[in-house]
C-alpha cells in the first residue's frame, strides 16, 4: 500500500504516512518528560516491591524488608491507644460509682467515655441524648422498665433485656388477644378504660366500667391497680404521658393482642466493664436519672 | 479531499443504527442526571426514600450508575464505534441492518430489564454489576453479536491498517467480555428463579468483583472513550493527532497496566498484605500510560487552538481531556495506601468517580454528540452554538460544585474517623461525621442540578438541530433509503 508521508506545517513534523477519514497521524517521538516520568514509576514500583510485602511464588510470597504488616499495625496501634486508656478505665473498673463521682478529672474522663460510647452504640436506638424512638425508651424522660438508679442501668446495660443472657431482664406480657385469654371486644373495652383514663383522653360520660372490670381481672398484677407500672418485671407505667410504642388507642389495642417484647442487646459481650460503667454514668446524667 | 485510490470508491455506511444510538445516549443521559439528582437529594435529605421499598436509596443508586454507565455512556460508546469503524475502515458495517438493530434494541433491552430488577429488589449485589443470572446472559448475547459485527467490519476494511480509535474501541469490547463473563459466574437458585448464589466466596469474591469493578472503569470508561477521543479531537480540529507513537505505546502500557491495578480498592481489608502492594505499585506505573491519551488528545489542538472559541463541542472534548487527566493522576494518589486510609469510604471516593464521569466520560461524549448530530442528520450546522456554550458553562460549574463539595466533605469525614481525644477514645462519632458532611451534600446536590439543566440544554439544542429548519442543508449528493449519502474522505 503506497503511504505519503507530508510535513506538518505547524509542527514542522512528518506525518506517518497513512490516513484515516481524513485523520493524520503525526510521527512524533514520544515526549522525554513522559517517558523518564514512566521510567520513574516503574523505578518506584519496584522500590515498593522490594520493601513491601508484594511477589507471590510458590507457597509463599515476598516480605519485603520492612517488616509491613498491616494486622501488626493494628494491633501497635490498638495497644497504643488501650495502654493511654486504661489508666484511667482501670480506676473506673474497681471504684464505686459514688467514688467516681467524687472525683472530678476522673468523672470526665467516664462521661467523655460515656458520651462516645453512647453516641457509636446506644443512639441508634435511643435517639441523640437518650430522646427516644417508638419502642426504644426515652432515657433522658426517666420513664424508667426496669429502674433508673446507676445500679439498675449498668444491670441492664450489661445483661440486657430479653437478650438470652443468663442474667438477662426477663419478662413476657400474656398474648390476650392471640392465645384467646381476652375476646377482641373485651380488648377493645380494656383499652377504652387504658387510654382514658390512664392515657388521659377522657371524654365526657364515656362508661369504661366493663374496662375497668377486665384491667382488675388481668392487668393490675404488673401493672399496678392504678396503672403505676411495675420496674420488678418490666411493666410500663401507664398513668402518665410517656408511652413506649406511641400515644394512639391503636397501640393499646395491638399491645393486648400480641404484645411486642422488645429486646436490648447484652452489652457485655461488647464493652468491657468500666466502659459500661461510663455509659451508665452518662445516660444517668442525660436527665433521667434516679 | 484524499488522494487513497480506495477511498475513490464511495460507500454506503450504516449511520441508522449510530442514529438510534446517539438518541438513546441523549435520552439516557437525562434519566441518568435526573436519577443521580434525586438520590443526591436522598442522601442530603433521607425521609425523601419516601418509605417505599423502591424508591429507597438502596435501590435507586444502581439504578443510577447503570443508568449513567452502561445505558447513557454505553449507548454512546457502541453508538460512536459504529460510526468511527465505518468511517475509518471505510467499510459498511458486516452482519448487515437486521444484526445492528438487533445489537441496538437488544442493548436497550438489556438496560430496561437490568433497571426493573433493581427498582423490584434484585441486585447480585455486586457493584456496577448488579443484574441477576438471566440479564446477565441476554447480555452476554448481545455483547458477542456487538464484538463480532465490529471485528467483521475492521475484517473487512478497505484501509491498509486499523486506526487507532478502533485499538481502543476493540479493547474495550473484548475485555468487557472477559470481565462480564467471569465475575458473573454464579449458580441459580432453580431455572425459574431470578435469584442465584455467586461462584465466589469471601475474599476471593472480593477480588474478583474488584478486578472487574476497577477494569470497568478502566475499559468501558476509559479506554473505549479514549477510542471516541482519538476519532472526533482530531476531527472536530482538523489536525493530525499528535504522535502515532505514543498513541502504540500508551495503548499497550495501558492495557498491561490497568488490569492488574483492582486490589487498590481494598485497602486495608483482609486481602493479603502483598496482593494490596502489586494493586498499589502497578496503580503508580498506570499514571503515564493513562496521561499519554491526553497528551495525544491535547497536544492534537496544536494549531487549532483558536477553534475552541467557535466550536463549542471540541471545548467539550478538550475539557474532557483535562479532567481525564486530573481524575488519572489523582486515582494513583487514592491508591497509594496512606492516602487510601484516609479516603477509603469517604465521600471523596465519590468526588473521584464523578470528575471522570462527569467531567470526562459525558464531556467526551457530549463532544461527540455536539459533532454527530449535524451529520448524520446532514445538518449544516448546531441549531444553536450559543445553546452549546451554555450548556458548557452550567455543566463545568456543576462539576466544580459536585467535586469540591465531596473532597471537601470526604477529608472531612476521614478525619473525623480517625481522631481520638486526649483520652484514648474516639472524638467522634459516625453520625457526628454525617450531620458534618450535611451541607456538602446539598452542595453536590446543587452541582448535579446544574449538571441536569446543561444536559437538558443539550437535548433541547440537538432536537432542533435536526427539526429546526434553519439547520437545513442545501441539497447535495445522493439519498438512499440506507441512510446518507456519504462521500468518502469529507
Amino acid at each position: 500500500m503506497p503511504t505519503k508521508i507530508e510535513k506538518d506545517a505547524v509542527s514542522g513534523r512528518d506525518t506517518t504516512g497513512h490516513e484515516w477519514d481524513g485523520i493524520k497521524e503525526l510521527d512524533t517521538p514520544l515526549p522525554k518528560w513522559w517517558l523518564y516520568t514512566f521510567y520513574a514509576c516503574i523505578g518506584i514500583a519496584f522500590v515498593i516491591f522490594f520493601l513491601y510485602p508484594s511477589i507471590p511464588y510458590g507457597p509463599g510470597y515476598w516480605h519485603g524488608v520492612l517488616g509491613y504488616s498491616q494486622r501488626k499495625m493494628v494491633d501497635a496501634e490498638v495497644a497504643k491507644l488501650t495502654a493511654i486508656r486504661k489508666v484511667s478505665l482501670d480506676k473506673i473498673g474497681s471504684l464505686s460509682f459514688e467514688q467516681i463521682k467524687a472525683d472530678p478529672q476522673l468523672l470526665e474522663v467516664a462521661m467523655t467515655d460515656g458520651r462516645i460510647t453512647f453516641a457509636e452504640n446506644c443512639q441508634p436506638c435511643h435517639g441523640a441524648g437518650g430522646g427516644g424512638h417508638i419502642g426504644y425508651p426515652a432515657l433522658a424522660a426517666g420513664s424508667w422498665l426496669w429502674g433508673g438508679t446507676l445500679d439498675d442501668i449498668q444491670q441492664t446495660v450489661t445483661h440486657g433485656i430479653r437478650s438470652g443472657d443468663d442474667d438477662a431482664r426477663n419478662s413476657a406480657m400474656p398474648h390476650f388477644g392471640a392465645d384467646g385469654l381476652l375476646k377482641p371486644a373485651e380488648i377493645q373495652q380494656v383499652a377504652d378504660f387504658v387510654w382514658s383514663n390512664f392515657y388521659g383522653h377522657k371524654t365526657e360520660g364515656q362508661d369504661t366500667s366493663a374496662g375497668a372490670k377486665i384491667f382488675a381481672e388481668n392487668c393490675i398484677a404488673c401493672h399496678g391497680e392504678n396503672g403505676e407500672g411495675n420496674r420488678v418485671v418490666g411493666a410500663p407505667r401507664l398513668n402518665s404521658h410517656i408511652h413506649l410504642y406511641g400515644d394512639a388507642r391503636e397501640t393499646i389495642v395491638a399491645q393486648v393482642t400480641l404484645p411486642r417484647q422488645g429486646v436490648m442487646p447484652n452489652w457485655n459481650h461488647r464493652l468491657d466493664p468500666a466502659t459500661i460503667k461510663a455509659v451508665t454514668l452518662y445516660v444517668h446524667a442525660l436527665g433521667g436519672g434516679e | 479531499m484524499s488522494s487513497n485510490a480506495l477511498a475513490a470508491r464511495p460507500v454506503i455506511y450504516n449511520d441508522e443504527v449510530v442514529k438510534k444510538f446517539v438518541i438513546a445516549a441523549v435520552f439516557w443521559a437525562i434519566i441518568a442526571f435526573g436519577l443521580g439528582v434525586y438520590i443526591a437529594s436522598e442522601l442530603a435529605w433521607p425521609s425523601l426514600n419516601l418509605g417505599l421499598s423502591f424508591t429507597n436509596f438502596g435501590r435507586l443508586r444502581p439504578v443510577h450508575t447503570s443508568a449513567a454507565v452502561f445505558a447513557f455512556g454505553g449507548s454512546a460508546l457502541i453508538g460512536t464505534s459504529l460510526y468511527v469503524v465505518q468511517r475509518t475502515c471505510h467499510a459498511r458495517l458486516w452482519g448487515g441492518a437486521a444484526l445492528a438493530n438487533f445489537i441496538f434494541w437488544g442493548y436497550q433491552f438489556f438496560i430496561v430489564m437490568a433497571a426493573l430488577s433493581y427498582v423490584m429488589g434484585y441486585s447480585q449485589g455486586r457493584e456496577y454489576a448488579e443484574p441477576e443470572w438471566h440479564i446477565d446472559l441476554w447480555l452476554t448475547v448481545v455483547w458477542v453479536l456487538y464484538l463480532l459485527v465490529f471485528l467483521g467490519t475492521l475484517i473487512k476494511r478497505n484501509e491498509p491498517h486499523i486506526y487507532v480509535a478502533n485499538w481502543f474501541y476493540l479493547a474495550f469490547i473484548i475485555t468487557i467480555a472477559v470481565l462480564h463473563v467471569v465475575n458473573n459466574a454464579a449458580l441459580p437458585i432453580s431455572w425459574y428463579s431470578a435469584k442465584s448464589y455467586g461462584a465466589y466466596t469471601g475474599v476471593q469474591d472480593a477480588l474478583v468483583q474488584w478486578w472487574y469493578g476497577h477494569n470497568a472503569v478502566g475499559f468501558f470508561l476509559t479506554a473505549g472513550f479514549l477510542g471516541m477521543m482519538y476519532y472526533f479531537i482530531p476531527k472536530a480540529a482538523g489536525r493530525p493527532v499528535y504522535s502515532y507513537r505514543l498513541s502504540i505505546v500508551h495503548f499497550w502500557t495501558l492495557i498491561f497496566m490497568y488490569i492488574w491495578a483492582g486490589p487498590h480498592h481494598l485497602h486495608w481489608t483482609s486481602l493479603p498484605d502483598w496482593t494490596q502492594t502489586l494493586g498499589m505499585a502497578f496503580s503508580i506505573m498506570l499514571w503515564m500510560p493513562s496521561w499519554g491519551g491526553m497528551i495525544n488528545g491535547l497536544m492534537t489542538l496544536s494549531g487549532a487552538w483558536d477553534k475552541l472559541r467557535t466550536d463549542p463541542g471540541l471545548r467539550f472534548s478538550v475539557t474532557a481531556v483535562g479532567f481525564y487527566g486530573m481524575s488519572t493522576f489523582e486515582g494513583p494518589v487514592m491508591s497509594v495506601r496512606e492516602v487510601n486510609a484516609l479516603s477509603h469510604y469517604t465521600d471523596w471516593t465519590i468526588g473521584h468517580v464523578h470528575s471522570g464521569a462527569l467531567g470526562w466520560v459525558a464531556f467526551i461524549s457530549f463532544g461527540a454528540l455536539y459533532y454527530l448530530v449535524p451529520v448524520l442528520w446532514n445538518r449544516k450546522a448546531l441549531y444553536s452554538n450559543r445553546l452549546a456554550s451554555w450548556h458548557y458553562w452550567i455543566a463545568t460549574l456543576g462539576i466544580v460544585f459536585y467535586i469540591v463539595s465531596m473532597w471537601v466533605a470526604g477529608i472531612m469525614e476521614g478525619l473525623m474517623w480517625r481522631a481520638y481525644d486526649k483520652f484514648g477514645f474516639l472524638q467522634y462519632s459516625f453520625v457526628e461525621s454525617v450531620i458534618a458532611i450535611h451541607p456538602f451534600m446539598v452542595i453536590r446536590m446543587l452541582g448535579g442540578v446544574f449538571f441536569l439543566l446543561g444536559g437538558i440544554i443539550m437535548a433541547y439544542n440537538l432536537r432542533k438541530t435536526v427539526t429546526s429548519p434553519t439547520t437545513e442543508q442545501p441539497r447535495q449528493g445522493l439519498e438512499t433509503p440506507l441512510g446518507g449519502f456519504a462521500v468518502a474522505g469529507e
